[in-house]
């Protein structure tokens, strides 16, 4: 016998539907949000340095680079939330389990239209080549 | 019309790793993915191994992967799949040969959610009656057949071995929302941890998956929300 663990790789050849790939995003998003509170709790250490240390610390967000990251945040911050609520809602109220893939519409469509305009904001900056 | 089978085999006592080979098989539209197989065991190659008994949608043992999805060979038809069918075990079980898989822990988890009737009361002289309304409440939990085809759709089963799998958390929904029943605390009990109804993650893939149509997902909810609310009320609405 072959063992039963399944791979990475085989679970993603999976056919699922809509919901295994919100759940996979919202799995992945959630390690986005983890990997920036571990970078937000490094430059706050740096506040115990002193203020030259702190602000030598947070200049290094006035990258490009780091403006692309806030927008992935914003991405990933906001899909965890929506998300997370859908499917709370779905846990709570298993009657409602008839309406699965509008509750992934409706919830889609809610984080556009939250994510679309702050991602605009946070990128205009960038496009007048303020960094 | 012909149909090309992309099956794949494994066999411990011959093959370091599994591989895919591939049949061609002559077959009408309205013959089922189940058909394919059995004339590919009985007239092509008879050391293809699959299991198989009903062959008709009720025992359950012919649940496989069929173009990347669980479903039964025995209820899927070659019109719904098309001319190119991939074939593959379930997975997240340990595979004894080719589509044949080891469904032990399938059935540990099984046993373990108490799935019977407990009730010490002394039986009444006829039948313990119910009301209609009362058996329509887990009517739809009834219809499972033990395939595994939903727990071996499900991330979380394939991620932790010790999580039961939904085919069990539905199979603990059937007696738990009994009105005859009075085991209801225990399995809720055994189900409370993040090995029970709380691993579930409502993906929806065992819903998908459950080739009796059974609300899953949804049953899984209900045990959830048992969980939190704790009433029989709840149970019994």
């Amino acid at each position: 016998m072959t063992g039963g663990r399944v791979t990475f790789r085989e679970g993603l050849r999976y056919r699922g539907g809509l919901n295994m790939y919100a759940w996979a995003l919202h799995r992945l998003t959630g390690l986005g949000v983890l990997a920036f509170l571990a970078v937000h709790i490094i430059e706050t250490f740096f506040l115990t340095l002193g203020p030259d240390a702190y602000n030598a610390a947070i200049s290094i967000y006035k990258s490009p680079f780091f403006k692309v990251a806030e927008i992935a945040l914003t991405f990933a911050v906001l899909y965890h939330a929506v998300n997370g609520i859908r499917v709370t809602i779905q846990d709570f109220w298993p009657a409602l389990w008839r309406y699965e893939r509008a509750f992934i519409w409706a919830s889609a469509a809610i984080f556009v239209l939250a994510f679309v305009p702050l991602a605009i904001l946070s990128i205009l900056p960038l496009l007048r080549g303020e960094y | 019309m012909k149909v090309r089978f992309d099956i794949k085999r494994y066999n411990p006592e011959v093959d370091e790793h599994p591989h895919f080979e591939k049949y061609d098989v002559e077959l009408e539209e309205t013959d089922r993915v189940l058909d394919g197989l059995n004339e590919i065991r009985w007239r092509i190659d008879g050391t293809f191994a699959l299991r198989r008994s009903c062959e008709h949608g009720i025992c359950g043992s012919d649940a496989m992967r069929i173009n990347g999805t669980n479903r039964l060979a025995c209820k899927t038809l070659i019109k719904d799949v098309g001319e190119d069918v991939r074939v593959e075990p379930l997975i997240g079980f340990p595979v004894v040969k080719d589509l044949v898989v080891d469904q032990e822990r399938f059935f540990a988890h099984y046993r373990s959610v108490l799935p019977f009737l407990i009730n010490d009361e002394p039986p009444p002289a006829r039948e313990r009656l119910q009301s209609p309304k009362e058996r329509a409440r887990f009517d739809d939990t009834t219809k499972c057949i033990l395939c595994g085809a939903c727990t071996t759709a499900c991330p979380s089963a394939w991620a932790d071995e010790k999580f039961v799998g939904p085919a069990a958390i539905v199979q603990a929904h059937r007696f738990i929302f009994d009105s005859r029943d009075r085991g209801s605390a225990e399995r809720l009990a055994r189900l409370s941890g993040r090995n029970g109804a709380w691993g579930c993650r409502t993906i929806f893939n065992c819903t998908r998956a459950c080739p009796r149509g059974i609300e899953v997902t949804k049953a899984i909810a209900e045990v959830k929300r048992s969980l939190i609310m704790g009433s029989s009320e709840e149970r019994s609405s």
